[in-house]
């Protein structure tokens, strides 16, 4: 098979779900041909297939995009919007929250909202404090929503075609930095269930939870340090809520030993709810605490060196490692 | 327009009656102490909601607001669900989980009543945009406040509906107040229903206390957005004649505006245009005597439902819980 860059694997999953089922439309900033195809060229080639009224180029109107794809996910159909930056979901925060999320419970099971809200961010692109953030911990603290992201373009194919499938919404984040990242093509139908993490690579002395692009770091690291004899074990959550409790604890009883990685900033973070949930269900089997390394707590920085600096480095995840082994 | 035929006065009439005997009811329960819950009442607003709802089909969408019991009870939604969603009972359209700010009831086109003032607006257009997409022929209503006219969603929406010409009518009930907030005291513009020419789109403002504008107003803009010309603002001129909610002080209204909207009281004149009309007294009464049996026969039975059981919080959070 072909191989695909996460773009094209993006745009594949989009395509055959638009083919299979009408109800499927995308909406969003700069989406349609005339635009484009979108900023980062996933929607390219579909307005050619399926007409402007299903790749619906939007005015800048954060709100009234996703009020609309929550209202068409009501009547029944599967709206992916985009929202083009993930800080823009400031200014959207009640349509996610208070209605995508809430209405299938507040009617009682009546009004389930299947929506994928597509949104791209990521560190080191030089797009400062604005145009930068994981804020991935934002959506997980909200009960009813699926918040996934792709480290693969594999992956990214598979997890978009089970997000339109889901019938609930989904937050689904692109890292701006993986877009180029190819795979063999996994080809049509391709779908990675919502909800199952994969173990990226196996290991015995420790488990590196992450998701997304600090997943790439993590492979670097884990096989940096297989030469030093500490066997690390990678696991790439691809669904950050709610996320494979199965796996990930499965995983820290044998090993004994847990980090966890995300690009967003350390405090009140996605990671600081799997050390907690770690340390109740392992603590018998833990060796010693589970540590996190994540983002600096500031701004993203402009200057690329400041950048670089705020991005949790390599050093700091060997450092981390090592300190649980217990060889600091 | 010509003059409204008597088939649809009796139907217009007999929902606006819905709305009030449903108003006065609750307003009867909570004052005893039978029930202590939020409700947010539509004294004053009762004809502009059951214009409305007469001018739709009933497959038609409505989005509305925490006061939106005059659209949900006009549009037709079985009452004892209604009844045991208010009081919190497993009966009730959402299974006592949404309550009286957040009533669904899809099977009569009640699709969304949201708490967040503003935020019906741009859902309303999705669901046109459903119905656009598809070509299902509905048009969606979607209710609000005057206040609500200054929330950044109402712009958002409003532009975007005009954009794609999708059939929605946004119905907005000025009734003067927003909470404690005098329309004056919010907005300096004259008229809400003069911005829609700022976006291209159909405006009408109506005097929703009088049956002969309202209706042909709404009749007006459901035919405007059902024949693919594009959404229409409609303002409808009301008076809230209640506090914001029930209890709340409304001390902050001044005499002359209670007396000016004692005077324009839509009961009595629709009962006038009514009479006007050839029906009799004992007609319209007995329309009202129907209604009050039928509440009183639905409060009941959700006084008497049972409580949702506790493992209701777990379910219908995600599709894997339901
Ligand atoms: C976004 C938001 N801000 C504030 C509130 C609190 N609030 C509830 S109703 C209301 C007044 C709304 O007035 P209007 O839109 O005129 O509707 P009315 O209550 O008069 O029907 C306010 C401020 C809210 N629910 N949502
Ligand atoms: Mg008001």
């Amino acid at each position: 098979m072909a191989e695909i860059t996460m773009t094209q694997a993006l745009n594949k999953a989009i395509d055959e779900a638009m083919a299979e089922d009408d109800g499927v439309f995308c909406l969003g900033e700069d989406v349609a041909a005339k635009q484009g195809g979108g900023v980062f060229k996933v929607t390219s080639g579909l307005t050619e297939k399926y007409g402007e009224h299903r790749i619906r180029a939007t005015p800048i109107s954060e709100t009234a995009i996703v009020g609309a794809a929550v209202g068409a996910a009501l009547a029944g159909q599967r709206p992916i919007c985009e929202i083009m930056l993930m800080n823009f979901v400031g200014v959207c925060m009640d349509q996610i929250v208070n209605h995508a999320a809430k209405l299938r419970f507040m009617s009682g099971g009546q009004t389930p909202c299947p929506m994928v809200l597509r949104t791209t961010t990521g560190v080191g692109v030089g797009f400062g404090g604005q145009h930068s953030d994981m804020l991935e911990a934002w959506f997980a603290h909200v009960a009813g929503i699926h918040v996934v992201t792709p480290s693969n373009a594999a992956d990214a194919r598979g997890l978009m075609r089970a997000s339109i499938d889901a019938n609930d919404p989904v937050i689904f984040i692109e890292n701006i930095l993986c877009y180029g990242l190819t795979s063999e093509d996994p080809g049509p139908g391709y779908r990675v269930p919502l909800g199952k993490a994969a173990v990226a690579k196996e290991g015995t002395d420790i488990s590196l939870i992450t998701y997304g692009r600090t997943v790439l770091d993590a492979l670097e690291v884990a096989g940096e340090l297989d030469k030093e004899g500490i066997s690390v074990e990678v696991i790439d959550l691809r669904t950050i809520a709610p996320y494979d409790e199965e796996t990930v604890l499965a995983s820290v009883n044998k090993t004994g030993r847990a980090l966890t990685l995300h690009e967003a900033v350390r405090p009140f973070g996605t990671g600081a709810e799997l050390a907690a949930n770690i340390q109740e269900k392992c603590w018998d089997k833990l060796k010693g605490p589970v540590r996190r390394v994540g983002g600096t707590f500031a701004a993203v920085p402009f200057a690329s060196h400041l950048e670089q600096a705020w991005i949790p480095t390599k050093e700091e995840i060997v450092g981390q490692i090592k300190a649980s082994m217990g060889k600091a | 327009m010509a003059d409204i035929d008597r088939d649809k006065l009796r139907d217009i009439y007999t929902r606006t009656m819905k709305v009030n005997r449903t108003d006065e009811k609750f307003r009867a329960l909570l004052m005893e102490g039978k029930v202590a819950v939020m409700y947010y009442c539509v004294r004053g607003q009762e004809l502009v909601s059951a214009a409305a709802m007469a001018a739709l089909e009933d497959d038609d969408y409505v989005v509305c607001t925490y006061r939106g019991q005059g659209e949900q009870t006009a549009k037709g939604i079985p009452i004892k669900k209604w009844w045991g969603e208010c009081l919190g009972k497993e009966t009730g359209t959402c299974k006592g989980k949404g309550g009286t700010m957040h009533i669904t009831d899809p099977d009569t086109g009640i699709m969304v009543t949201t708490g967040v003032v503003g935020s019906g607006l741009p859902i309303a257009n999705g669901l046109a945009m459903a119905s656009q997409n598809n070509g299902d022929g509905r048009v969606t209503l979607v209710s609000f406040g005057d206040g609500a006219a200054n929330i950044g969603g109402f712009h958002e929406a409003m532009n975007m509906a005009q954009l794609y010409k999708l059939p929605v009518i946004f119905l907005c009930q000025n009734n003067r107040y927003g909470e404690h907030t005098a329309y004056a005291d919010h907005t300096d513009s004259p008229d809400i229903s003069s911005r829609a020419a700022g976006y291209g789109m159909k405006g009408i403002k109506a005097d929703g206390n009088d049956v002969n504008d309202i209706y042909p107003a709404m009749v007006e803009a459901v035919e405007h957005a059902r024949s693919g010309k594009g959404p229409v603002l409609v303002e409808a001129m009301c008076y809230r004649m209640m506090g914001h909610f029930f209890g709340a002080d409304f001390s902050y209204m001044p005499e002359e505006h209670i007396a000016e909207m004692k005077a324009e009281d839509p009961l009595p004149k629709l009962r006038k245009v009514m009479l006007e009309h050839q029906f009799t007294e004992d007609e319209l009464d007995s329309i009202v005597a129907e209604i009050d049996a039928e509440i009183d026969e639905a409060v009941q039975h959700a006084l008497d439902a049972p409580l949702p059981s506790t493992d209701e919080i777990y379910k219908d959070v995600l599709e894997e819980t339901a």
